[in-house]
This record gives C-alpha cells, sequence and structure tokens, in this order.
C-alpha cells in the first residue's frame, strides 16, 4: 500500500460500491459509454417552434480501461468537454447509457447517482471559477468530505494532507482565498479537491491548458506520481497534443461531436489511419525550423454542427472524399492493430472508396 | 514520498495548528470598512441616530407632543427651543428625536423583511433554473412594472392608513426589487465551474445552496437592500405626507414636513429640517452601502 494511502483517514462504507471497490476484475472497463447523444435545441426565436439542434454528441461509444489515461483530442466545439460533462451526469444526454465497472449509471437496479460521483471526479480547465471566491482552501477540501458525514476536525486534518501532497504546505495554504494563490497553485488545490473523495476516475477537462509551459509539467507529473500511487484512471480531455502523447496510454479523436479514432497513443502517432487525425497531427509544430510546416493541413472551419454533412462528417474537407463518403456514414472499426479503430470508409475493405483495402470482407 | 508528507497530516486532529483556521470573511471586510474614513463617519452618525432614538424619552430636552399656542413657529435659535417649534408650538428638537424611532423603523424593517424574503425567493429560482425561474421571475415582474411609488401608495391606500399597514406595502414594493438582484446574481454563480464541482462531490441542492451560493450572494444583495433603506425612508415619509402611513399626532420625519409645510413662507428653516434629517440619514445609508461594496471586494 502507498505510504499516502496509509495517511488517508478512510470514508465510512457508503455502499456496497465502496466497499468493494472493484468489482469486475481489471479486464472489464471501468467506464462504458455508450451511444451518447446530446443535441442542444436552438431556439430562433420567440414563437417560432422549429426543431433544429446544434449536435453536440452524436453517438459517442468508448470504454474506459481500469488504470489507463484515455486522451481526448479534437478542435475547440468537437464534443469533448460535453462529452466530459455527459459523462459527469452535470448534463443529462438525450439517450445513450453509461456502465460503470459493470453496473449501469443511475437506472434501475444499477449505481445511484450519488455513488458514482463518488467513485468520478473533475477537474475544470478555468482554475480560479472552478473554486468558490468565498470559501478558503481547506474548506473548499472539505466540503466534499463534509457533505459526507465525515467530522468537521476529520474533514480538515484530511484536507491539510491532500494539500500537503499537491505540494502546497497547510500551514501556509490552508486558509488562504483562491485569489491569493497563482494559477498553478489553484489547479493543485483543484486536483486536491477532487481527490478528497477517494474517486477511481478523474476526469481532467483541459486541467492544465490554462497554465504555463513549466507550471504544465510539473501538474502533470504531480497527476502521474498521484495515479501511480492511488489507482487512478484518467480520462484526460486536451487540444494540446504534446501533453497527451506524454500522458495518455489511448488517444480518441473527436470530430464534430462523434468519434473517428482511437487507439493506442503509439498507434495514433505513428500511423494515424483517418485523414482528419493526419491532419491533426501534422498541425503540430515541429521543433527543427527545417522541418516546420508550410502548407496548411486542412482549410476551412468545420461545418456547422446544427447542419453536419451527410455521410463522413469529415468529408467536406477532406482531401480523400468520394462519393461513398456522401452517401454512407463510416461506422467504427478495427484499422490496422488491435484496439486501433478508425471511422473511414478508407480503411474499411470492401467499402466503396478506391482508397479502400482489397481482400475479403469482414462481415 | 513519505518524506513529502508533513508532521501536520501525521498529528493527530486535537493538536492542529490552530492558525491555519481561516479568518472568515466577514472578519476581514470589516477591517477593511474601518479604514474607510466615509462609511465610518456614515456607520457613526447612523448610529448616533438609532441611538438617540432609542434613548428619545431620556435625552429630549421637552415634551414632544405639548402643545403650546404662545410659542408657536418659533425660529431655530430660540431660549429653550434651539430648533424652534412647530405649527403647535412643540419643540422641534423632541420631535426630530423622537421622529427617529418611527422613520428609521419604516426605512428599516420593510427592507429587513424583503431582503429575508426576497433573498430566498430570488436564490431559489436562479438556483432551480428553467421553468420555475420563469414562472417566479415573471409573477415578480407584475409588481416590477409599476413605479414603487405608486405600488406603495395603491397596497397602502388599498389595506387603509396604519403604521403596520404601510410597512407591509413597503415590504412587498421591496421583494420583487431585491429578488430580481438576488437571482441575477445567483444565476451567474449557479453557472461556475465550482458549483458543478461541489454538485459532483455528491452533495443535495440545499447544501449547494447553503454553503457554496449563499456566501456569493449575500454580500451584492445586501449590499443593493442597504441602499433600499433611504429609498424606503423616503417612500415611507411619502405615505405618511400622504396621511397613509403615521397619523397624528405621532412625530415622524414625512409627517412632519407634511403638517409644517404650511409654514414654510413664515419660518422656512424649521419647515425644511425634517427634510434634512431625511436627507441625512438617507445618505448616510447610501455611503455606507458603497463602502460596503468597496469592502467586500477581497481582490483590492
Amino acid at each position: 500500500m502507498p505510504p499516502f494511502e496509509r495517511l488517508m483517514i478512510p470514508l465510512p462504507p457508503v455502499t456496497q460500491l465502496v466497499q468493494s471497490p472493484d468489482r469486475g476484475g481489471p479486464a472489464q472497463p471501468l467506464l462504458s459509454v455508450r451511444n451518447l447523444v446530446k443535441h442542444f435545441p436552438v431556439r430562433d426565436g420567440f414563437l417560432s417552434r422549429a426543431k433544429r439542434a446544434v449536435h453536440a454528441v452524436d453517438g459517442v461509444s468508448f470504454d474506459v480501461a481500469k488504470g489507463e489515461t484515455l486522451g481526448i483530442v479534437g478542435e475547440s466545439g468537437c464534443g469533448k468537454s460535453t462529452t466530459a460533462r455527459l459523462i459527469a451526469r452535470l448534463i443529462l444526454p438525450d439517450s445513450g447509457s453509461l456502465v460503470f465497472d459493470g453496473e449501469g449509471v443511475d437506472e434501475f437496479g444499477g449505481v445511484s447517482l450519488q455513488d458514482y460521483r463518488r467513485n468520478l471526479q473533475m477537474v475544470f480547465q478555468d482554475s480560479f471559477a472552478s473554486l468558490n471566491p468565498r470559501l478558503t482552501m481547506e474548506d473548499t477540501i472539505s466540503f466534499g468530505p463534509r457533505e459526507h458525514g465525515i467530522g468537521r476536525q476529520q474533514a480538515r486534518s484530511r484536507a491539510h494532507a491532500l494539500l500537503e501532497r499537491v505540494g502546497l504546505r497547510p500551514a501556509q495554504f490552508a486558509a488562504r482565498y483562491p485569489h491569493e494563490l497563482s494559477g498553478g497553485q489553484r489547479q493543485r488545490v483543484n486536483i486536491a479537491r477532487a481527490l478528497a473523495l477517494e474517486p477511481r476516475l478523474l476526469i481532467l477537462d483541459e486541467a492544465v491548458a490554462a497554465l504555463d509551459k513549466s507550471v504544465q509539467a510539473q501538474v502533470l507529473n504531480l497527476l502521474q506520481e498521484l495515479k501511480a500511487e492511488q489507482g487512478l484512471t484518467y480520462l484526460f480531455i486536451s487540444h494540446d497534443l504534446h501533453v497527451v502523447q506524454y500522458l495518455c496510454d489511448r488517444v480518441m479523436v473527436m470530430y464534430l461531436g462523434q468519434v473517428v479514432e482511437v487507439g493506442p497513443v503509439a498507434q495514433i502517432y505513428s500511423a494515424a489511419r483517418h485523414p482528419y487525425t493526419r491532419a491533426l497531427l501534422s498541425a503540430v509544430p515541429s521543433m527543427d525550423p527545417a522541418r516546420r510546416t508550410s502548407n496548411p493541413p486542412l482549410i476551412g472551419e468545420p461545418p456547422n454542427p446544427i447542419n453536419p454533412p451527410s455521410g463522413c462528417r469529415f468529408r467536406d474537407r477532406c482531401p480523400h472524399a468520394q462519393a461513398v463518403c456522401e452517401s454512407t456514414v463510416p461506422q467504427l472499426r478495427v484499422a490496422g492493430a488491435s484496439g486501433h479503430l478508425a471511422a473511414c470508409h478508407m480503411t474499411m475493405a470492401g467499402s466503396a472508396h478506391p482508397a479502400a483495402p482489397t481482400g475479403e470482407v469482414c462481415t | 514520498m513519505s518524506s513529502i508528507v508533513s508532521s501536520a497530516a501525521l498529528m493527530p486532529d486535537a493538536v492542529l495548528p490552530l492558525q491555519a483556521a481561516s479568518a472568515g470573511y466577514w472578519r476581514s471586510v470589516l477591517q477593511r470598512l474601518r479604514r474607510d474614513p466615509v462609511a465610518m463617519a456614515c456607520a457613526a452618525i447612523l448610529l448616533l441616530l438609532v441611538l438617540a432614538a432609542i434613548l428619545a424619552p431620556w435625552i429630549t430636552p421637552a415634551d414632544p407632543f405639548k402643545t403650546s399656542m404662545l410659542k408657536r413657529l418659533l425660529p431655530v435659535g430660540s431660549a429653550g427651543h434651539w430648533l424652534g417649534t412647530d405649527e403647535l408650538g412643540r419643540d422641534l428638537l423632541s420631535r426630530l428625536i423622537y421622529s427617529g424611532r418611527l422613520s428609521l423603523t419604516m426605512g428599516i424593517v420593510p427592507v429587513a423583511l424583503a431582503f429575508v424574503i426576497g433573498t430566498s425567493i430570488g436564490v431559489t429560482a436562479g438556483f432551480l433554473g428553467g421553468k420555475v425561474n420563469m414562472a417566479v421571475m415573471r409573477t415578480l415582474d407584475v409588481f416590477y412594472a409599476f413605479p414603487s411609488v405608486l405600488l406603495a401608495v395603491a397596497i397602502s391606500g388599498a389595506m387603509g392608513p396604519g403604521m403596520s399597514n404601510s410597512l407591509m406595502a413597503l415590504t412587498i414594493v421591496f421583494i420583487p426589487q431585491i429578488a430580481r438582484v438576488a437571482e441575477s446574481v445567483t444565476t451567474q454563480v449557479a453557472r461556475l465551474d465550482y458549483i458543478d464541482a461541489a454538485r459532483m462531490s455528491g452533495a443535495g441542492p440545499l447544501a449547494i445552496i447553503r454553503i457554496q451560493v449563499l456566501g456569493n450572494v449575500l454580500g451584492p444583495v445586501f449590499v443593493y437592500a442597504t441602499g433600499l433603506i433611504s429609498v424606503c425612508m423616503i417612500l415611507g415619509s411619502g405615505l405618511s405626507f400622504l396621511g397613509l402611513g403615521v397619523r397624528p399626532p405621532e412625530a415622524e420625519w414625512g409627517l412632519m414636513l407634511n403638517t409644517l409645510r404650511s409654514a414654510i413662507f413664515n419660518n422656512p428653516v424649521v419647515a425644511a429640517l425634517p427634510g434634512v434629517m431625511i436627507f441625512i440619514t438617507s445618505i448616510c445609508f447610501n455611503l455606507l452601502a458603497d463602502g460596503i461594496r468597496s469592502a467586500m471586494d477581497l481582490r483590492r
């Protein structure tokens, strides 16, 4: 048992789930997301009853394995953060389901929302907006445990231990207010708060995006340490491809509310199959001035999510687009190595795309 | 790793350093307020007025209700009547001190009641949002649509004259205004990430409102309400002036303005004195509200 775990004052067992944390064993995904859909209705005017909607998240499915770090990348507006909030149940999906360690979330016979949220915490991008300006750091961190029935003194000493663990001396920082801390320090407090309920899954929604590079590195190292110590699973949402490469085991690429490619980080970064992923990766600035990018990898803006293109959503920006891309929606299928999935007709044998691999049709 | 973990974390609960306890937000606001000379001067004047009103029976130089036909409308500075006498020969200084009781009550009580009721309504509507918010706020807008003077006169007139009726009328006038401010502040706060973080921790809506929302909403609403006290006093005086609030022979600044109105050409200074009292009190409340507002901004 890592030393920090011994110091944590154990929370009283609230449910079965807490007493036996790992139910399905290591092979069972910690979180399974199935066909998550969220459309935000658009109101044109006071009286119009138009049924237009922003297709923020449109049929997203994926698994998060126990102990892994899954990165979600994509342009802004592709539905990364909406996916995170749907998983956290801060907004409710139009359809789709979540299965947490084998149990349906917030459904009959499954895990209750309260128990689910104990196991899942979130760190937000805006370190200032995610801390209550009227609460001191120790009050902020101990709020969750106190709401779960931990005594005042216990919750406080736990907050102090957590502050210490994220590298902030309690004697110096416990009584401070958010505006008295730097951005990096605030984000450390946010991490401490997220850990206060001993979660199993941590959603990091652009958690280091607002920090400058040196502080970002410190926080990333802290996250790595905490993950190893406490056996955490991370869902790391970012637009920074370098950070994702450094931190993540697997990467999921989203485009316009859909998953276009998912696979192990080495696979994605070296042998991306989807043209969007390739364009995204070639947009990463090179460290070598001789190999600077001169041609824009992609032109144009992402299409309007109110009226997404038919078939493949990427087709009107894709250099390889063919007739089949307009008529058929590509499904997420195995592309190359095991665990590497892509949603592109070019990787699908038997699709009508001329670049599709020949060979027997997989059914 | 264990070297990083501090001694404080290893200490049993009882010996945790006490100095790490939070200093308290309101205490630090008070400290800043003390360094604001204008706000402190206003607070001192208001304290003086309140004390004078409470101690009125013991400090007034003369009986405020004793009339004298011979001493009517004496000018300011007359022997035995420093601030002169009113149209019935009653000592004006004593009456002004006594008036503080009713006038300050008229100013503070409705605002305090409306603060409690309006904040509850506004915070609930703002936090729940959606259809509840819509229903509550549109209902309040009906009241909001009338000018406050008109509304106060209408309600007071419908319920009949008298102190308690005008207190109630003024309370009703201010509830929508305070609720609206509370609602808009709450709506802003409820959208912030720390409320989402609190919801993630599994806390119920009441706990979130109590610990995470109220601390951020009460401040601005309190400042707004403090500023309303002066408006309320003037409205209350207006009701008395119209004969809808306090009735003669009770002493109240607005009522005194009304009765002394006829003497404005004979003895303008004496006739204006109750108005001066209303002016001083309301400007003090306003400046104090401004002082509290800036003292509450911790970032400065």
